[in-house]
């Protein structure tokens, strides 16, 4: 299910005031499956720019990102993000207010039957620890609930890559610091292909397998984390 | 870690290429609903400049230069009026408590339910020379008739001007009030430590920091002034408006109403930029959030005054013709007549109307805004066209109706021999006037919408999308539930405000079609005086409606309140 990460020569830009502004540039990543990649920078480098990228918000202006064998993006393919396969946990949770906890992780489940789904849900719901969680609605639950439901939606349609934008800056320390173990853990045992974006580095060296630095638009460094 | 944070945000939030949200039929649709809007003003510059020169000089000889003095001169004294009651009422509810001003507070957009033909119409009985304001003042002065004692004749400009003037306030009310609100204690702290007293504070620093909001009151408060057709009328003000009506109705010269109603636009689009000029200044003055103006106290006759002062424009803007109407009501039922057949079927045209406008509208609405939001790189595009489907507000129902006549005919005419129909098809069904309708009030669900959408963060699209939901479906499953209370105020606001109009509905209805205004209208002109309380009745109490989820909205929200909604 999982599959490889490859980007090769990457340009992504923007039309701003003035003309084309080049955010990304020659940049280039390879991620083998079922590892957790990590973008480690300050803000503006171009990291979040990156993931909008290989999500399919963003044009690829030169270069090309593929997902196992699947071409995403090149300047003359772009892959509508619903048929991408990729998920991803957002900074601000993004779950859906109008939506429990239960239709939130079924939402990308809807070719399923309803057996299946439900059951799909159960599962995903008990991975993260809130399968008793099941009828609340997104205001009902911390911060740490939100983004546990967050990352069962997101593991739910079974995504060959998984993407985390600053997924735990909106957490308190100590909150933070265990739900990065444990999501550490979830996506190891599932053997789930990751990439993180953050500015954080010992979230980084905590989450992560590769870290890559990256600098005005480029990977400066690429490299298996201290300690591993 | 805020800084970071909103930085990372900006970037998610940047027009997001390659999303398409609102494909190419979305589009076209937007771009229609943007032409439609503008159809009308091209129609009537079209017609204007077809007629021949020598009618023109005819008009401009024998019937522009009284209406034109008339409307500069009703719309300087509405506006004067409207500056004085608004803001005085705006600054005494926001900087003093007195006795009943918790109440009062929402009680002053009251008037706001009160459309302009109606409070003319019920003023014209009450203050009747024989009628009973001016019988109670001669008894209380010991005349006993009308001769030796009459207040002003209420036939005049002095008299439009006040029954315009008392219920317009309202739009200036509520924009100083929210700017009086929002502004920063320490600067008038700062003015008064400088020497100045609580007037001179008033006078230098929160009268102008206001003016931008002043600015956007007083435009909506003159756009509704040239838009009425009834008060003008029934109180013999030969306005702009009233001979764009009389030169097509009664002389059936659609090219002299054309070039009348061009004559009105250029009002109408001095109007609309005094409002945007006001609107971007206000945007700049209340974007700073402090510690807002605290309400001194005031006490004894100081207080009672104020009390006084601040209540008076509600008892002769709404309280007076109210209960003016329930009397007349009640006298008219305990009389043993029942509705009349025509009275009946008047309501139900006008819920029928007001349904079909509410529904057009809305889905008008949600099509420009919807395509709004997600134009991504072509975003300028879609803002002008999002901008001009909203512009229908501002033009004035008569200008609009005769605007539209032209095209609408052309239409008709076309459907007809292509459906081998004998007449007007769209023209008696009352599609036009829905039409009509939908393009004068698309303003308030566009705007609605459009706010409705900014508060949806475009995270919650980007999750959807990468859930595997087509954009289609990201819309049916997460927006429209999520837009729900948004597109339910504004269809509100939509309903009642077709369930009121009367110049457009006056000009356009198909033959033998009544709604509850026209019917007002129609006895009003006539002077019968039989069944108009009860229909002017069932629209103020239709219009109480979205003064209270006004008057709610702003009361939850003192600090912020939103713009406010558009006539």
């Amino acid at each position: 299910m999982t599959a490889a990460l490859h980007i090769e020569d990457l340009r992504l830009a923007y039309d701003g005031a003035r003309g084309l502004h080049v955010v990304v540039d020659g940049f280039n990543l390879h991620l083998e499956a079922g590892r957790i990649g990590c973008l480690l920078g300050p803000s503006g480098c171009g990291k979040t720019t990156v993931l909008r990228a290989i999500a399919g918000f963003e044009p690829a202006r030169a270069g090309r990102i593929r997902l196992g064998e699947v071409l995403l993006s090149s300047p003359d393919v772009h892959l509508p993000p619903e048929r991408r396969r990729v998920g991803m946990m957002f900074q601000e949770y993004a779950l859906f207010p109008h939506l429990n906890a239960a239709q939130n992780v079924g939402f990308g489940l809807r070719h399923l039957q309803r057996a299946a789904r439900s059951a799909r849900v159960a599962e995903m719901l008990a991975l993260v620890g809130l399968a008793d969680a099941r009828a609340r609605y997104p205001h009902e639950l911390s911060g740490g609930q939100q983004q546990r439901i967050a990352l069962a939606r997101a593991l739910a349609p079974s995504p060959a890559l998984l993407l985390l934008d600053e997924p735990f800056s909106n957490l308190d320390g100590r909150t933070r610091e265990r739900l990065t173990v444990e999501v550490r853990d979830i996506l190891r045992r599932a053997g789930q292909t990751a990439m993180l974006v953050t500015h954080n580095e010992a979230e980084a060296q905590t989450m992560a397998d590769h870290v890559g630095v990256m600098h005005d638009g480029r990977l400066t460094r690429w490299s298996e984390p201290l300690g591993h | 870690m805020t800084e970071r944070s909103t930085a990372v945000s900006r970037v998610w939030l940047r027009p997001r290429a390659g999303l398409h949200a609102a494909g190419p039929a979305w589009r076209l649709a937007s771009l229609a609903i943007a032409l439609g809007v503008l159809a009308p003003a091209a129609a009537l510059l079209w017609l204007a400049l077809d007629a021949d020169f020598s009618h023109w000089l005819h008009l401009a000889r024998h019937v522009l230069p009284q209406a034109a003095l008339n409307t500069a001169l009703l719309l300087t004294g509405v506006g004067a009026l409207v500056l004085v009651i608004g803001t005085g009422c705006a600054w005494l509810v926001t900087t003093c408590d007195f006795p009943g001003r918790r109440v009062l507070h929402w009680a002053l957009l009251l008037p706001l339910a009160m459309p302009t033909y109606i409070v003319a119409f019920a003023y014209l009985d009450l203050l009747h020379p024989i009628g009973p304001v001016q019988g109670a003042i001669r008894w209380l002065l010991g005349y006993d008739s009308p001769r030796q004692f009459r207040l002003p004749d209420l036939r005049s400009m002095g008299g439009a001007v006040f029954v315009l003037g008392v219920v317009l306030y309202p739009y200036v009310y509520m924009t100083a009030r929210a700017m009086f609100m929002t502004q920063p204690a320490h600067l008038m702290e700062a003015a008064r430590s400088l020497g100045e007293s609580r007037w001179g504070a008033f006078r230098r620093v929160a009268l102008p920091l206001a003016r931008p909001a002043l600015a956007v009151g007083l435009s909506l408060a003159l756009l509704e002034t040239l838009n009425d057709i009834g008060a003008s009328e029934f109180l013999g003000v030969n306005t702009l408006t009233v001979a764009v009506y009389t030169t097509w109705i009664t002389r059936s010269d659609l090219a002299g109403a054309a070039q009348i109603a061009c004559a009105m636009l250029f009002v109408v689009v001095a109007l609309v930029l005094l409002e945007r000029h006001g609107r971007r200044h206000q945007r700049y003055g209340s974007a700073q959030r402090m510690r807002a103006v605290q309400p001194r106290r005031l006490h004894g006759a100081t207080a009672w005054g104020a009390t006084a002062l601040a209540t008076l424009p509600v008892l002769i803007g709404f309280v007076a013709p109210a209960l003016y109407l329930l009397w007349e009501t009640f006298k008219r039922l305990q009389q043993g007549h029942g509705l009349s057949q025509g009275l009946i079927a008047s309501l139900g045209n006008t819920l029928a109307l007001a349904l079909g406008v509410t529904v057009m509208a809305v889905v008008a609405g949600l099509i420009v805004a919807w395509t709004t939001r997600s134009a991504g790189s072509t975003r300028n595009r879609a803002r002008w066209q999002a901008r001009a489907a909203t512009l229908g507000y501002a033009v004035p129902g008569t200008v609009l109706a005769i605007g539209l006549l032209s095209p609408a005919l052309a239409v008709d005419a076309g459907l007809a021999s292509l459906l081998g129909l004998a007449g007007l098809p769209l023209m008696s069904l009352g599609v036009v006037l829905a039409v009509a309708c939908t393009i004068r009030f698309l303003a308030m669900p566009v705007g609605g919408i459009e706010a409705g959408l900014s508060r949806i963060p475009p995270a919650l699209e980007q999750a959807s999308r990468l859930l595997g939901e087509t954009a289609q479906g990201t819309l049916r499953r997460v927006h429209l539930p999520l837009l729900r209370p948004a597109i339910a105020a504004s269809a509100l606001l939509v309903f009642v405000d077709a369930m009121k109009e009367l110049p457009a509905t006056l000009l356009l209805r198909p033959a033998n079609f009544d709604t509850l205004a026209t019917w007002l209208y129609a006895e009003a002109a006539r002077g019968t005086y039989e069944e108009g309380a009860i229909a002017a009745l069932g629209i103020v109490v239709a219009g109480l409606l979205p003064v209270v989820l006004l008057a709610r909205s702003q009361l939850h929200t003192p600090v912020a309140p939103d713009t406010p909604a558009l006539p």
